[in-house]
């Protein structure tokens, strides 16, 4: 499975960023965490009238993007712009620009739904002969188009090197972390953006509400009564460099990841979660690490029956009940094309403030989990962690974050 | 970064099928667009393909073309997935339900609006659990698809397939993208081979330094302007008519893909 996987070298994240219900910025996030206050609030999301918790970031209603953004603007883009202002990013960005020249750094962004909610409003004020509107068609490009996170962030940083944008459901934006080491041990940039954003809207509320998978309540990962899944929006980005040009001690870096699927079933999880086995064995694998050198696994942990089921089978497949197991998702919500970034970004600062997150809502650990769930904040020192992304079409990704 | 092709499966309208495709692109037949095709699949699982998307049973087409020709087990083999705007005929009949007061839509039609599912049917019916990647990069998500599949191809050095897919865009979305007619293309890229139907060496330049390719019929030149997986032609011509040939693909507005053909005499 893993026999032609070989080690990579550490990517050191120079700058990181976040921004999710709980706050923007690093700080306000880790705060959260540190004073375990959940973002999820009842739903509050336009018109919507479904019985459900959402995470949703304040303030995205009220602003727009000035004068030379204003074809990007929609709620996707207005929050990827939000979290590029956070923690320094732009400054950090700036200096590699400098160091490396434009064309030599590289935006791979990953988005399940993009600017969506845009195509939804245009729908709903087509004209008589079904026509949409001027003020849609026109910027469908820069809005609802998979690419226009990617073209966005581009722009916004002044970059003019390799872009894409991954789109893989859930997995989206930890998979971005694969696609850049790859462009950067090619040689193709010298740095790369990674990141991601996805933004509450129409189709993924009552998509979920048809699958029957959003919990009525705050979601409850893990717990014995756990009834589904509380989405959530959010952006975070990493500035990616090899650690050989920046590594210094006790910075955070990527050791490894791994990608993989199902070949099961567009929705549900492989029963025995095979997939999601042979993602989590080829990031040891590409980290060169042992199963016993991880301390802290951020689970997917959706809090559906199904996904925390599944991926505790996988978990304990590989680690036993050794690690600290738990999900970040009762905070956040579940933030789909944003959870890889959102939870790496958190696993990035839970190393360098040594606190592994015990899992928020969580009030008894369902007795069928076998892998060790922590459900009360514990401080230590941490330096290794495993985060896990699973998503939508069978397709997983899991990356693994330490200190050099 | 030198990779080889081992595989190549080709459908739009008039271009139904490596075979076909490779005549007209070579000049031995002429272009002649008619109805589009309905592509079977037969990779696919009935059940699967009762429900699946146009995007879904296109994809998966050229997919199993360039498999076949290659004779690699699909189980081994990762893939990566372009598309500009993915499931467009889902995305508008999702977004007219939304706008209904009821807004019920069907769970079935939910999982397959993702930029993902032909991956995941993909997957489905080759029970494969390799990676598998889907990306858009707007007009040239081709030229970003075929960037992801040479470089994991270098940097892993091991067998990949690629499949760029876009189809014709439904009223009224067509007013925002107007894409009229579908297209899509795999490729199945290994390390270096001599048992191969080409080898192709890629690297990034400045877009200053010269114009990107372009087809001299005209029109076959309107099917590559018109939807961005026919951004592959000019490649797929130089592979159909042989020899030695370099082909520009622009990448966004500041980068060109330079491939260098060469195709291998058997």
């Amino acid at each position: 499975m893993s026999a032609n996987v070989q080690p990579i070298t550490p990517l050191t994240l120079t700058a990181y960023t976040l921004v999710t219900a709980n706050g923007r910025g690093v700080g306000p996030v880790l705060q959260a965490l540190r004073g375990r206050r959940s973002g999820l609030k009842p739903c509050d999301f336009e018109d919507v009238t479904l019985k459900t918790y959402i995470g949703r970031v304040e303030g995205l209603e009220d602003f727009s993007l000035g004068n030379e953004l204003e074809r990007f603007d929609c709620r996707n883009n207005r929050l990827a712009w939000l979290g590029l202002q956070q923690d320094g990013f732009m400054v950090a960005v700036a200096e590699a620009k400098q160091r490396y020249g434009a064309h030599r750094v590289a935006v791979v962004m990953g988005t399940s739904t993009s600017g969506i909610l845009e195509t939804e409003h245009a729908y709903q004020a087509r004209n008589q002969a079904g026509s949409l509107p001027d003020w849609y068609t026109s910027r469908y490009r820069y809005t609802h188009n998979m690419f226009s996170l990617g073209h966005f962030v581009r722009v916004c940083l002044g970059l003019r090197g390799p872009a894409m944008v991954v789109s893989t459901a859930c997995s989206s934006s930890a998979k971005v972390f694969a696609t850049a080491d790859r462009l950067l041990r090619a040689g193709l940039c010298d740095a790369a953006i990674v990141g991601g954003v996805d933004s509450l809207c129409l189709t993924t509320l009552y998509g979920f509400s048809a699958l029957q998978l959003l919990s009525t309540g705050p979601c409850r990962p893990c717990d014995e009564d756990r009834d589904g899944l509380s989405l959530g929006e959010a952006a975070g980005f990493a500035l990616l460099e090899s650690s050989e040009r920046v590594g210094r001690r006790g910075a955070v870096a990527l050791l490894g990841y791994g990608e993989s699927t199902d070949g099961y079933h567009m929705s549900h999880p492989h029963p025995e979660g095979a997939g999601a086995i042979r993602a989590i064995r080829d990031a040891l694998a590409r980290a060169g690490l042992r199963p016993e050198d991880i301390e802290y696994v951020n689970l997917h942990g959706t809090a559906t029956r199904a996904n925390d089921s599944v991926e505790d089978k996988a978990v304990y497949s590989i680690f036993g009940a050794r690690p600290a197991c738990s999900s970040t998702k009762g905070w956040t919500g579940h933030t789909l094309g944003a959870a890889g970034i959102t939870e790496a970004v958190i696993s990035a600062f839970c190393l360098t403030e040594g606190l592994i997150p015990g899992t928020l809502n969580c009030a008894r650990v369902d007795p069928s989990l076998k892998s060790r769930i922590l459900r009360e904040n514990q401080i230590g020192s941490l330096s290794c962690v495993a985060s896990n992304i699973f998503g939508f079409g069978g397709n997983n990704c899991s990356l693994i974050l330490g200190k050099l | 970064m030198k990779v080889s092709i081992q595989g190549i499966g080709l459908l739009a309208t008039g271009l139904a099928g490596w075979e076909v495709g490779r005549a007209v692109l070579a000049g031995h037949g002429s272009f002649q667009p008619g109805e589009m095709p309905d592509p079977e699949a037969a990779l696919l699982p009935p059940n699967e393909r009762r429900r699946s998307s146009d995007c879904v049973r296109w994809a998966v087409q050229v997919a199993q073309e360039a498999i076949a020709q290659s004779g690699l087990d699909p189980r081994e083999v990762p893939t990566v997935f372009a598309s500009s705007g993915g499931e467009m005929g889902v995305l508008d009949t999702l977004c007219r339900t939304l706008a209904t007061s009821e807004r019920v839509i069907s769970p079935t039609l939910f999982h397959q609006s993702v930029h993902n599912t032909p991956s995941g049917y993909w997957g489905i019916a080759t029970t494969c659990q390799q990676s598998s990647t889907a990306l858009s990069c707007y007009d040239d998500s081709f030229a970003a698809g075929l960037l992801e599949a040479v470089t994991f191809v270098h940097v892993e050095q091991r067998p990949l397939l690629l499949v760029a897919y876009d189809l014709a865009v439904p009223a009224p979305l067509n007013e925002a993208r107007p894409i009229s007619a579908g297209f899509a293309v795999a490729l199945l890229l290994a390390p270096p081979s001599d048992a191969a139907l080409a080898t192709m060496q890629l690297h990034l330049r400045e877009t200053d330094q010269g114009p990107a390719s372009h087809l001299q019929d005209l029109a076959l030149e309107q099917v590559r302007l018109g939807n961005p997986a026919a951004r592959s032609l000019p490649l797929l011509k130089a592979l159909a008519t042989g020899g030695s040939e370099k082909v520009i693909v622009s990448l966004l507005e500041s980068q060109q893909l330079v491939l260098d053909i060469d195709s291998c005499r058997h």
